[in-house]
């Protein structure tokens, strides 16, 4: 289907900065949501850790604000913590953030609107690619008209950016250090609400497969081959999942 | 330091996800693939992030992180697929139980 169809599709077609507006104020509105709520706590728990290094808030808002991937952001703090040096962090950084590549790739033709779609304005919005955000446009997306989405994920990851950032700033110097229980909890929060939407978000048999693959392999690899053991989960977790579902799903047609 | 090794070393994958998407079509098996392997990335972190925590998430006895998976598990199917209840049922499982046993 081509973008053309999808305007003939749309009915009324409003001006390209109206509709853009329109649809950017109606991804304002839906970051006001549950994962936001989660997100937010999640961040709790990281600033909670950051104080306790003894991580200023000027760098604990710039790492929320230039990185904007918790895992990678909890990867960083680690490093700094015990002085690590500028290239090893950078290594260890780089490999926790390997799945923004994939994920963004996943997105983009969700995205983009045909040729109509600048690059720069793809190479922007995508800065709000980390897992929450993902869920959510892969899920909600692709009801929508194509011509909405990129200003819709740009209201919404421009929200929910926002609103995590004010959030994590009144948590830095309002909240005393959290410890043992609830500490470990909000730890927790991060993977626990990573896998549950996760496997909301998938589509398919084979996205399912992939995502409990992942899990088991994740470890395996871990042992195996530390280092490379992200990258191999979803290099094999992915293509094993996907050729079986494509021979599950396709038999008749291979 | 935190522009080099936060900023450039994760928002290149972001950049190179861009040119990597190309043209990709989001109705081709190419793209389906891509979703998977993303899918499979993440898992293994998640599985990581449960396993191998930093912090004081690795104070909390292993057996006790995958009770709380499992429970959070558990609460999600009885709720009929809710997020909100899988999560807590983890999260009271995890800080109850290590509440009991510190």
């Amino acid at each position: 289907m081509t973008s053309s169809d999808m305007n003939v599709e749309e009915g009324d077609e409003p001006s390209e900065f109206e509709g853009g507006a329109y649809w950017f104020r109606q991804g304002v509105k839906g970051a006001v949501c549950l994962p936001t709520l989660i997100l937010m706590m999640a961040f709790v728990g990281f600033t909670s850790l950051a104080s306790e290094v003894g991580l200023t808030l000027i760098e604990v808002l710039m790492m929320s604000f230039f990185m904007w991937a918790l895992p990678s952001i909890v990867v960083l703090t680690g490093a700094m913590s015990v002085g690590t040096g500028l290239i090893p962090a950078a290594i260890a950084v780089a490999l926790s953030a390997v799945r923004l590549m994939p994920m963004t790739v996943a997105l983009i033709p969700v995205l983009r609107d045909g040729k109509r779609t600048k690059t720069w304005h793809m190479l922007i919005v995508s800065h709000f690619v980390a897992v929450t955000a993902w869920v959510f446009a892969m899920r909600n997306l692709p009801s929508l008209p194509r011509a909405a989405r990129l200003p819709y994920f740009a209201g919404f990851g421009g929200t929910v950016h926002l609103v995590v950032l004010c959030s994590t700033a009144v948590s830095y110097v309002l909240l005393p250090v959290v410890d043992g229980p609830i500490a470990a909890g909000l730890v927790m929060l991060t993977p626990v609400y990573f896998m549950f939407s996760m496997y909301q978000a998938a589509r398919t048999g084979g996205d399912q497969a992939a995502l409990l693959l992942g899990l088991i392999l994740g470890p395996v690899f871990y042992y195996l081959f530390p280092g490379a053991d992200l990258l191999l989960t979803g290099f094999v977790g992915g293509t094993v999942a996907f050729t079986g579902w494509l021979f599950a799903t396709r038999r008749g047609e291979l | 330091m935190i522009l080099v090794a936060g900023f450039l070393a994760t928002e290149c994958w972001r950049w190179i996800g861009v040119f990597a998407a190309g043209r990709l079509r989001d109705d081709s098996l190419v793209f389906a693939w891509v979703r998977a392997v993303a899918t499979a990335l993440v898992a293994g972190i998640i599985a990581r992030l449960i396993l191998f925590p930093d912090g004081v998430l690795g104070d909390v006895p292993m057996w006790l992180r995958l009770v709380a998976v499992a429970g959070g598990v558990i609460g999600y199917k009885l709720s009929k697929d809710r997020l909100i209840l899988g999560i807590l049922t983890a999260e009271v499982v995890l800080i109850g139980g290590w509440a009991v046993m510190s």
